[in-house]
């Protein structure tokens, strides 16, 4: 088995805008976040009305992963061979603040189960049926060394066949979604170089 | 009803469904409008929040909410033990 990993895709989003592969294929000048992710939905997805109750953090890495996996040979894979491994900065501190301001009144059920940053990693793998390991990291600043490290020994010495790894971050209007496909053959290694490339 | 509905709407954030297109009889959960667990729990604040009823009985939830009519015999009937 080889001891290396590939970059095989890449999707980012920032600035109003969603970047596949380096091409921007969707932009929506001016708009605040909600409204962004609202229009990305809409262009990318629909028919999947539980994005609507899905808090920032969650859309941006469902929406991510959706454009990044469509049509995606990735999606044929066993359900167990496809892993996850996110990072942010303010792990789910957007929603946390929101809750707690639900609190003073009534406490809010649906906003309380978006108080943890991995759970954008479940919404991700229901939509799209994966059962790979996962693991959400916070670090103060997207660790490109980790981040290409870990998947690295993943899919060289567990059943992993394919890995998304991802910087995802939101605070109130600030996002940024950094998300790369990572399998065991391509072109483009997946090492640190690679990531600093990419973001 | 249709107020019934639109806040059910609105506090369960059902952006493409619309109020007018909730059946009274249909079920709100599983096969009917597919509402989860934790609907659930915002259908309860939501009777706090515009009705001030609170449910006393959590085992009464599954007839409580088993549709819009329902909802709306049990919202009824709260009111007038209120008023006596």
């Amino acid at each position: 088995m080889s001891n290396k990993a590939y970059i095989t895709g890449t999707c980012i989003i920032r600035n109003n805008g969603i970047f596949h592969n380096g091409q921007l294929v969707w932009e929506a000048p001016g708009a605040e976040l909600q409204e962004f992710l609202r229009g990305a939905y809409d262009h990318f997805s629909g028919q999947y009305p539980k994005f609507h109750k899905m808090d920032p953090l969650s859309k941006l890495g469902w929406l991510a992963a959706e454009v990044l996996l469509k049509d995606n040979p990735v999606l044929q894979l066993p359900k167990e061979a496809v892993g996850m491994m996110l990072s942010n900065r303010s792990a789910s501190l957007d929603t946390d603040i929101r809750y707690y301001a639900t609190v003073k009144d009534i406490a809010s059920p649906a906003l309380f189960v978006y108080t943890l940053p991995n759970i954008v990693m479940g919404e991700i793998c229901i939509r799209h049926g994966f059962k790979g390991e996962n693991t959400f990291f916070v670090s103060e600043q997207f660790d490109t060394a980790l981040l290409s490290a870990y998947p690295t020994e993943l899919l060289s010495t567990t059943p992993l066949q394919a890995c998304l790894v991802a910087w995802v971050e939101v605070m109130e209007q600030d996002y940024e979604v950094i998300m790369v496909l990572v399998e065991r053959n391509g072109q483009q290694p997946l090492d640190k170089e690679s990531l600093d490339a990419i973001r | 009803m249709s107020d019934l509905k639109s806040q059910i709407v609105e506090q369960l954030n059902l952006q493409e469904v619309k109020p007018e297109d909730i059946g009274n009889d249909d079920p709100l959960f599983k096969t009917g409008l597919g509402l989860d667990s934790i609907d659930a729990l915002e259908l309860i604040v939501l009777l706090q929040q515009h009705y001030n009823i609170r449910i006393a009985n959590p085992e009464q939830g599954p007839e409580i909410f088993h549709s819009i009519r329902t909802m709306a015999e049990f919202i009824t009937a709260q009111q007038q033990k209120q008023q006596a």
